[in-house]
Parts: structure tokens; sequence; C-alpha cells
């Protein structure tokens, strides 16, 4: 490990620690309810489950539809795991079912199970699916995850799912506690902190020799097998570490949420998500995140004016109405997808000397503009 | 056997007619895929604002101008579709067009939500369509008896037209070889505009029929059967049109048959309507998994 290289990595972990002490400096301070916090949550949430299929679409170039329904699991799963038992057996939640599932467990555990329930799915799911090619398999996956809500809103798992009804009075956000006490957790913090471990994970995991094998699926199928890679395993392998961490990221919606519904994991969120990665460039984790942060905050605060009647200073309710906010956003994502299809980032990563060469160069064409 | 079918017949009517529908949107999707090889993500869309269009235009004007109207508009509606969005990424991977696919769904979606506030629009009743009758004791909407007649003489004036005009044979040529029917003076981009222009016209009249059965349009509602259209034309086979309409058929039947389940297979739920949705997705699968290549879909060869 040569020095440059040493000086870098440590300058990356200090980036990192900043950013989180900045979190933690927030959520001191500012009131829970605050646009700004709000917009760091869903966006460390959505940056998890933007990775998760970049891992897949971007790195395994497995084109998966089913996002939605393996966050729709871990919301579930974690959900019904935590929610007290005393809540579950009372008629407060659970009124036209008799809940089947009577303990109750732990953040940790909860959020760890959402993730394996998801897993396991993906694995079974996996084994019909993943055969299958480029376009067919993203129809199968989108139909996988239409399948996971309609069992998951059957009557006949009422007493596990509570039906078609919401499920809520577990433990969300605010009542997170540090281990062991009853001092409560920063929200924005936890999720950071959540979402932080996942991504490193799967960064490490892209740079490991499973991630070597999944790039090389993704530049050439049959040069990979000819070399020696299991496609299937490969592919089940991506297919259910993605899936583990949407998993993940589902159950930390859940707790952003307060209430969770089948009904709300459309395809349409998986088409949300598909678009946050494509903004960010397919094949950049730095992306991925860049572009969730950047959709949330721009569609949950800074845009929404466009909905309320006033955006700029310009007041024009008939134009500006409910609804606005989101067709402006759709026309930028198609002029995105037609003209700048790379993304923010391309498929390379946010790095010091990168952005200091690209400073540079545009530091000399303003000189040369200057000058000429 | 017949006080069985005497009982369920409403929904073996409702089944044939909706597979009707199916059949006409399967159409649209398995001719772009046949050529682009494109899932056209955005085409239940189209066929959704095909229903809006009408909703607006019937407001104010009399049926035989709205009807043609609106026609009109979806065919516009789809060959733009195809110039704005599908165009410019021919020669960009498969992939990427897709995605546009997704981002044009995604627009078509957000556009109908935002001049909808979201409401619910409520369909006009177009007259002689939407009267009931009462066949066998079932009560039906006249519609329900029309369509599976309108979509096998639509399919027939299609095939006539894709087997005996010049324009058919391109079109043929087009799907069994992109790069060779350009290099015999094809006008690819042409062909691929005619294509759309059918796939939306035939939309557009599963719309009218869809619709009617239906009587209200939300932005979302052309999600639905734009997804179960496309297994249509899966389980036929992608890219032949006499499978789609087989598989559309076959599918609306299906998926009627599960919606009665409490009745027809005398086991009492609520879930039958959520199941009768997910049955289809799990159709496709088994369909994928066990022939890929559809009922009447040609074998694919991969080549290294």
């Amino acid at each position: 490990m040569d020095s440059a290289y040493r000086k870098r990595l440590i300058a990356i972990w200090i980036g990192i620690a900043a950013v989180y002490l900045a979190v933690l400096l927030l959520d001191m301070t500012l009131r829970p309810t605050s646009m700004l916090l709000t917009v760091l949550k869903k966006g460390a949430i959505y940056s998890l489950v933007a990775v998760s299929m970049n891992l897949l679409n971007g790195f395994t170039g497995l084109f998966s539809l089913g996002q939605a329904g393996f966050m729709l699991i871990g919301a579930y799963t974690y959900a019904i795991l935590t929610m007290p038992g005393d809540v579950k057996t009372s008629e407060s939640v659970y009124k036209y079912y008799e809940c089947f599932i009577t303990f109750d467990t732990g953040v940790f555990i909860g959020l760890v199970a959402a993730g394996l329930m998801a897993a396991l799915f993906a694995f079974l799911i996996g084994w019909p699916v993943l055969r299958l090619k480029s376009d067919y398999l993203a129809i199968a996956t989108l139909g996988f995850a239409e399948i996971i809500r309609a069992i998951f809103q059957w009557d006949v798992l009422g007493p596990v799912t509570n039906g078609a009804n919401l499920l809520r009075s577990y433990i969300d956000l605010t009542r997170v506690t540090l281990p062991f006490t009853d001092i409560p957790f920063p929200p924005t913090l936890f999720v950071f902190m959540v979402s932080g471990i996942c991504i490193l994970i799967i960064v490490l995991l892209i740079n490991s020799s499973y991630g070597r094998a999944f790039k090389a699926i993704r530049d050439d199928e049959t040069a990979a097998e000819a070399m020696g890679i299991n496609l299937f395993r490969s592919k089940e392998l991506s297919f259910v570490i993605s899936s583990f961490f949407a998993g993940i990221s589902g159950a930390l919606l859940a707790m952003f949420q307060y209430t969770v519904q089948a009904q709300q994991f459309k395809s349409m969120m998986t088409y949300e998500i598909l678009l946050i990665v494509v903004i960010g460039g397919i094949g950049s984790i730095s992306g991925s995140c860049i572009a969730s942060f950047l959709y949330i905050t721009l569609s949950e605060w800074w845009l929404r004016g466009l909905d309320m009647g006033t955006f700029l200073g310009i007041s024009a309710p008939s134009l500006f109405r409910s609804g606005f906010r989101k067709l402006v956003f759709s026309v930028i994502i198609m002029v995105i997808v037609l003209f700048f299809s790379r993304g923010i980032m391309g498929d390379k990563e946010l790095s010091i000397p990168r952005m200091r060469a690209a400073f540079a160069r545009a530091a000399k064409r303003m000189r040369k503009e200057a000058a000429g | 056997m017949a006080g069985f079918f005497h009982d369920n017949l409403s929904y073996f009517l409702s089944g044939i007619s909706v597979g009707g529908q199916y059949a006409l949107i399967a159409i649209g999707y398995t001719m772009v895929y046949g050529i682009l090889r494109l899932i056209n993500f955005a085409h239940g869309d189209v066929f959704m604002i095909a229903g809006l269009v009408m909703v607006y235009l019937s407001a104010s004007l009399p049926f035989t101008l709205s009807i043609p109207l609106v026609i009109i508009a979806t065919v516009l509606l789809g060959f733009v579709i195809e110039r704005v969005a599908y165009r410019p990424l021919r020669s960009a991977p498969r992939m990427s067009v897709m995605i546009s696919a997704i981002g044009v769904s995604y627009l078509l979606q957000n556009a109908a939500l935002y001049f909808t506030g979201g409401l619910a629009k409520v369909y006009p009743s177009i007259p002689g369509l939407s009267d009931t009758v009462v066949i066998w004791d079932a009560t039906t909407k006249i519609v329900t008896l029309v369509t599976p007649f309108l979509t096998i003489a639509l399919v027939a004036v299609l095939t006539l037209l894709i087997k005996h005009t010049k324009i058919g044979m391109a079109m043929r040529a087009v799907s069994r070889d992109f790069e060779t029917s350009q290099l015999m003076g094809i006008r690819i981009n042409s062909v691929i505009s005619i294509t759309f222009v059918i796939g939306s016209l035939l939309a557009a009249v599963a719309s009218l029929l869809y619709f009617t059965n239906y009587a209200s349009v939300t932005p979302v509602s052309g999600s639905m059967p734009g997804l179960k259209a496309f297994v249509a034309a899966v389980f036929g086979g992608i890219g032949s049109i006499p499978g789609a309409v087989i598989g559309g058929f076959i599918i609306g039947i299906c998926e009627n048959i599960i919606r009665g389940g409490a009745s027809i297979f005398g086991i009492p739920g609520t879930g039958w309507t959520t199941f009768s949705d997910a049955f289809t997705f799990a159709f496709l699968i088994v369909i994928l998994v066990v022939k890929p290549t559809g009922l009447f879909g040609e074998k694919a060869v991969d080549k290294v």
C-alpha cells in the first residue's frame, strides 16, 4: 500500500466522519419535523435501495424490476416483528384478524430479519427467473413484485399481514433507543448509520472477487462463463444480496413512515428507483447516492412550490396545482434519459483527484475564454 | 352442467369480452417487440390516455365526432412517442430504450394525474355500446357481445394487411432482420412509425370497449391491462399476431374464472379478485420458464 493511496483513504474516512458528525449536529439542533431532516432521512433510505438496484442493474447487468416487492417484504417483516406483543393481541391494529405472531423483537433483529426474508424470497424467485435474458427478466421480476403484493393483501394471510389494512404502532424512528438504555437514538443518524453500513458492505462486495465476477458477467456472459465463472450461481448471489439490502431499506422506509401498507409498493415505485439509478449513472455507487438525495430534495422540498401555487416568487395557482411538480419532474427525467444517458456520474465514482482534475479543466477553460 | 354455466355465465361473458380487449392491446406490444425488440412499457398508458381524451372530448362533442377524434389523437400520441423517445436511441443499447419507455410511462401517468387532479373520471356511456341486455338471465352490456366480433374482424384486416401489402411485407422483413432489410432499401423508420400507428389505433379501439365496461378512468388504469396484455403477447409467442389474440382471450377468460372463484370453485373468500391479478403474472413466469417462445413464437437461436 503506497503512501498516496493511504493518504487518500484517510481523507475519505475523515470526510465520511465529518458527514456523520454534521448529521448528528443537525439532529440535535433542528426541530425533528424540519424539512432538511426529513429529506436527509428519506434520501438515505432511497440511496440504499438505489445502490442495491445498481448492484443488479449496473454491476451484474441483470435488468430486474422487482425492487418494490422486496422492499414490501422487508417493511412488513420489520413491522410485524417489532410491533409490541400487547398491541398485536389487542384490537387496535389487527381489527379483523386474530394475530398469529404474538412475540416481538428489537430493532436490530427486526432489520436483519427484514433483509433475510427478502433474501429468502429472492433466492426462491431467482431459481426460475434468473435463467431469463434481459427484458424477459425485467417483466418476470416486475410480475413477481405484483404477485408478492397480492399475496400480502390476501385475506387468508390476514392473521400475519393484517390483510389489506395498514400496520402501525411498531418501533418507528422516534422510538429507537440507544442499546441497553432509554435514551432516544438520533433518528437521522440512525438511518444514516444503517444505510451507510449497508452501502459500505455493497462497495466492499463490488471490489471483491465476487464483484469482479459480476462485472465480467455484465460485460460478456459467454466470455465470463468461459473463464470459469458459474453464471447462475453468481447471478443468484447478486440477486439475493441486492434483495437483502432492498429488504432493509424497506424496513427503514416503514420506520420513517410510521405506517405501512402493501398498496404503496406498486411498480411505479420500482420505476422511480430505476430512474434515480439512471440519473446517478448506471454502475456508479456514489452517483446513485447523489441522485437519491437530489431526487428527494427536489421532489419533497425545492419543487414543492410547483404544487402549491407559487414557485420562485411566481404565483399562478391555475398552472401550479397539485401534480405539476411530478409532471415537471418526469419531463426532466425524459431529458436526462434521452440526452444525458450517462447520468451525473456515468460509471465513474466520486473521488478527490477526479474532482480536482475537473476543477482544473474548468479553470483552464475559463482562463482561455478570458484571454481570447 | 348447464346449471353451472347458467349460474356463472356473467363471469364467462366478461372473460371473453375483456379477453378481446387484451388481445387488441397485445397486438401493439407484439408488433413493436417483433420489430424493435422493445417492451413498450408506455403502451398501457397510451391506452389510458385514449380513455381520458374520450372523457374530455365527449363532454363537448357528439359521439360521431369524438370517437374518430379519439382514435386520431391516440395514433398521433403513439407516433410522437416513437419519434421523440425511441428514435434518438435507435443505436443505443437495448436497456436504454427500455428505460426511455419506462420514462414515457412515468411521464404519461404523471401528466394524466395533473390534468385529472387525481380523480377518477366517469367514462361517457356510448349509445349502442353501453345499453344493457339480458342473455340467459345474465345481465350484461352490448359491448360485451360486440368486443369478440370486432376484435376478430380487426385482426382479420390486420392479417390481410401484413400478408398481402407491400408495407406488410416490409414489416415482416424488418422483424426478421433489422440490418439486412435496411440494406435492401426498406425505410426502417417509416415501417417502425407505421407499426406504432397501428398499435395505437388498436389501443384506442380497445380503450373505447374497455372503459365502456368499467365506466371510469384513472391515471393508473392503463398499467394493469397493459401488463396483462403483454403477458398475453408473451404467451402467444412474441411477434405473432394470432398468438397475441389467442393469448389475450385465454388470459381474459382465466382471469375472470378466478375472479368468480367464490362461486365457480365453491371456495368462499374475498381475495379472489386480488389473486386474479397475481395469477396472470404467475402464468407469465410459468410460460417463460417452460416455453419461452410461447405458443406460436419462432425459436430464437443464440449465437456466440
